[in-house]
């Protein structure tokens, strides 16, 4: 039977339509999330609400849980007072009522077990056994190999409960993807420039911009949700944006320039920008002379940087190259080069996003309107807990020498120490993850693997089985955000906000929140004193009331602009200010990078090249899907069942590939994808290039909706570039083929 | 007065969140829709333009599925929101042929569904939901009649298209192009 969309798809007129939406009938005939025979809309005045922020994506933006009178979860609502989505949350955390429902969720503990043919299979456990079987083999490693050897990988809330508990352990090991994987070189780079981080959210003012300039950031299709709003009212004003990228990314159609450029040489381009910004003297004077370090070196480094030697590099033609220079210079200081979020790309990323933060230091950006404010957060007062043990060892002696310049520690850094050698120094033997799904996150995942096979304990903490919890010793199921207090958010913004989540339901099943589960694990690892509290709404009352409100009162509002403490949203003009730098300026000019050893002003060096029948693999997000962990999320599996692979028109011909063919993918070291993706003819992508959405290809029988869904990028990942200064893995040097037949599985020994 | 939506392809990124929001307000069974976006592509890499569409029931002042519909389910209501009395409904289907927009579809309970223009938010002087939720604000609604309404300001300074003109339906929802 055709579906309703599908036949959209036919009757639509012109060319290459698609329509995305919802298609077929319920396969598993799984409803449980309107189960009810009430098919119409709920009456929100015969609801309760209860303020949350969201959990699907980072951004955390705040909201409103309705529960109807059968204590059903009908649909979440942002919260209007909130900066972070102004009352309008984006698909996923309307959505995000589908990760409540999942009938797939973890449900119970489980501790891996072995019969007797030395099969594992997972045993369900109580609580207090889990967490008393947990609590031995951590102090087991702690005892032959010292608690150093204990690593926390989080994403989410829970990091912030587990990474006290390996702190009070004596582990400084806590390590999130987020850096080595996606923010850190912007983060190194803007430290070394800036004399601080970019942080979450940006303080991006596009609000107030005359030019947003986007480098392979595909805004609205990563739905950082305030920003993609911000970016809207943006297109509305008529806002020039500039749009670097391979591929026809949504913004870039919005765009006033489109730089289709060669993949891999963006840092050219920016070079080429910086050499006409700076040779044309359309910088921001005053800014640059009062504020920056090193302008005549960078004059002198960027010398033969012209547009006609960044021509033959990025194909982008010169007077492109000058005009869109102009452009920004005419709109400085209100101009946004965004330093992006997830930059891993060819190992140089840093510099690349150092190239970035030059361009916003000359046109003076940085601390002005329409450019970068002055983000301020508030300070909530910590309870008073014995003093943290000191440990002896870090990640970072597993790497002497290396990666000074990571802030953070490096998720991949801890991965690969796991794996034994005889050189290292360090080892790992434990691993707690919690909210992140390890083997499609780092890259390399038959490295990722390896690693978890040399451990003697995993403890994985998460609200959905996924490819990590089959790896797991000991699984405890956390309940969803939507079922659990945590700690107050208070992430910084134009003004100092704070939000509360608060449960507006039960915990379905034997799930238990993050805090409750960490207390619980330190009181039986004797480490109890860390959590001076029984019910975690004590710690949040205490805080509250410090800073001048209350439970009570976040209860009723969710959501509190604060007053700031600390300056203007801006630079006052001729303010004089002392950057966190060794010269105390901006610096255009690194001594801390000179100081590793490293290029103080970017230089552009050539990344390897597909060879023939090969193309360059791209990823990035979809606006329905947070990384891997949403595939099974009922309603955004409707909205998105998998990935496609985009190719090029010409592409197709040559290989003879038809729409929604099925494909499999070879990556250069010969790694073929799990499972086969949908070829999707565009004319949105170039010929060297192929696209697809991060995220799929689910490996994990117990997604049952996201089971063997399209491919998975991060198999195919297998060349890392790692970046030099900070350890970042550049994943943007693979190159796939594709098989159009299903390749032979190799016969299990 | 006259319920109309119009919706700006230059904002709109595609995300969905219209269609989501539109099936938790209104209690839409999984693998069903009311609303849902289109993507059309136009060119060739690299002179290429996108136009995303969140599209829905046209709420047409001619609506063929009104006057094709044997028991009388499908109707007007104030201010032409085209309703169906799901008890009234023999899910005979023949609006679903009917309509131009494929804006319908067959419930699993027997009736025919589709967008109400969330009527009963409406009644509450509240937008549809996907208008309230849309992140990039590209949803204008509003009377029509109504020179100053959010509809009618967005289309007096933007040009803009209806779909399936042809068809004569008089359809009451505007792109902004």
């Amino acid at each position: 039977m055709k579906t309703r969309r599908e036949f959209i798809k036919i009757s639509a007129a012109g060319a290459g339509v698609t329509a995305i939406g919802l298609s077929g009938v319920n396969i598993l005939g799984l409803n449980t999330a309107q189960a009810s025979n009430d098919q119409t809309a709920a009456s929100d005045a015969e609801m309760s609400v209860y303020p949350t922020y969201c959990e699907v994506c980072f951004w955390k933006c705040a909201g409103w849980t309705y529960v109807d009178k059968k204590g059903e979860i009908r649909k979440i609502i942002g919260n209007k007072e909130d900066p972070h989505c102004n009352g309008r949350l984006c698909p996923r955390g309307t959505g995000g009522i589908g990760m409540y429902y999942d009938e797939d969720r973890l449900k119970t503990p489980l501790i891996r077990e072995y019969d007797k043919d030395g099969n594992a299979y997972f045993r369900k456990a109580s609580w207090d056994e889990a967490l008393e079987y947990s609590a031995k083999k951590l102090q087991k490693v702690a005892e032959e190999h010292g608690p150093e050897c204990v690593a926390l990988f989080n994403h989410g809330s829970a990091g912030s409960y587990l990474g006290t508990l390996l702190k009070a352990f004596g582990s400084p090991n806590i390590a999130a993807p987020s850096f080595a994987q996606c923010r850190g070189p912007r983060e190194t780079a803007w430290i070394a420039t800036f004399g601080e981080a970019v942080g979450s959210p940006e303080p991006t003012d596009i609000r107030d911009t005359d030019c947003l300039v986007l480098i392979g950031s595909h805004l609205g299709e990563n739905m950082h949700n305030g920003q993609v709003q911000e970016m809207a009212d943006a297109i509305d004003r008529g806002t020039t944006i500039i749009t670097v990228d391979p591929r026809l990314s949504t913004v870039a159609s919005k765009s006033k320039y489109w730089l289709p450029i060669k993949p891999a040489t963006d840092l050219a381009l920016l070079m080429a920008w910086i050499h006409v910004v700076v040779y044309e003297e359309i910088y921001n004077k005053d800014y640059v002379e009062q504020y920056t370090y090193g302008l005549d070196l960078l004059k002198e480094h960027v010398k033969n940087m012209t547009p006609e030697w960044a021509y033959g590099i990025t194909t982008i033609e010169p007077e492109i190259i000058r005009k869109t220079a102009r452009e920004m210079a005419n709109a400085a200081p209100a101009v946004i080069v965004h330093p992006g979020r997830h930059v891993t790309w060819y190992g140089d990323d840093t510099q690349r996003i150092r190239a970035v933060a030059i361009l916003n230091a000359l046109f003076g950006s940085w601390g002005n309107r329409g450019g970068f404010y002055m983000k301020e957060s508030v300070h909530l007062p910590k309870p008073k807990t014995p003093p943290y043990p000191k440990p002896t060892k870090t990640w970072r002696d597993a790497y002497p020498g290396q990666f000074k310049l990571a802030s953070l520690a490096l998720s991949s850094g801890i991965c690969d120490a796991t794996i034994p050698t005889e050189d290292r120094a360090c080892s790992f033997k434990a691993w707690v993850v919690a909210g992140t799904n390890l083997p499609l996150t780092l890259p390399n995942m038959s490295n990722t693997v390896k690693a978890m096979e040399n451990l003697d304990f995993l403890l994985v903490i998460d609200t959905m089985p996924m490819e990590i919890t089959g790896y797991a010793d000991v699984v405890l199921p956390e309940c969803t955000y939507l079922e659990r207090y945590d700690l107050i958010r208070d992430s910084p913004h134009r003004e100092p906000y704070i939000a509360l989540r608060m449960p507006a339901v039960e915990p379905k099943y034997d799930s238990k929140p993050a805090w409750w589960i960490t207390k619980q694990l330190a009181e039986k690892m004797g480490l109890g004193d860390y959590f001076p509290y029984d019910d975690i709404t004590e710690l949040l009352d205490w805080q509250l009331k410090k800073i001048g409100s209350s439970l009570e009162e976040m209860k009723r509002i969710g959501v509190k602009k604060l007053d700031r403490e600390h300056g203007g949203l801006y630079f006052q003009k001729g303010e004089d200010i002392e950057f966190n730098t060794p010269t105390g300026k901006i610096e255009l000019y690194s001594n801390e990078i000179a100081a590793e050893g490293f290029d103080p002003i970017p230089v552009y060096t050539a990344h390897p090249e597909p060879d023939p029948g090969f193309y360059r693999l791209i990823y990035g997000r979809a606006p329905m899907h947070t990384f891997s962990r949403t595939a099974n999320n009922h309603n955004l599996w409707d909205l998105q069942k998998e990935n496609a692979v985009w190719v090029n028109p010409k592409v197709a011909e040559l290989w003879d590939l038809k729409k929604d063919q099925l494909v499999w993918l070879k990556n250069q070291d010969g790694v073929v994808s799990s499972f086969p993706i949908k070829v999707r003819i565009t004319e949105r992508i170039r010929w060297d290039s192929v696209y697809m959405v991060h995220g799929f290809g689910h490996s994990d029988k117990k997604l049952r909706r996201a089971y063997g869904n399209g491919a998975n990028d991060t198999e195919l990942i297998t060349r890392v570039m790692v970046d030099p200064i900070m350890g970042g893995t550049g994943m943007r040097g693979n190159f796939v083929t594709f098989l159009t037949e299903q390749p032979q599985k190799e016969a299990k020994s | 007065m006259r319920y109309a939506m119009a919706i700006d392809t230059k904002k709109c990124v595609g995300c969905s969140d219209c269609v989501v929001a539109c099936q938790t307000e209104n209690n839409v069974p999984h693998g069903y829709c009311r609303d849902w976006i289109v993507e059309n592509v136009n060119g060739s890499y690299p002179n290429v333009e996108i136009e995303l569409r969140s599209e829905r029931c046209n709420h047409c002042e001619n609506a063929p599925c009104v006057r094709c519909c044997p028991t009388g389910a499908s109707h007007i209501v104030e201010g032409g929101i085209v309703m169906v009395t799901h008890n009234e409904c023999i899910g005979c289907g023949a609006c679903i042929q009917s309509c131009p927009y494929d804006a319908r579809y067959s419930h699993p309970e027997g009736y025919v569904d589709k967008c109400t223009f969330c009527q009963h938010r409406l009644q509450k002087g509240q937008n549809p939901a996907c208008v309230d939720v849309c992140p990039t604000k590209c949803l204008y609604f509003g009377d029509i009649e109504d020179p100053y309404s959010d509809v009618s300001l967005a289309l007096k300074n933007r040009t803009w298209k209806v779909l399936a003109p042809e068809a004569g339906t008089k359809p009451q929802l505007y792109f902004l192009t």
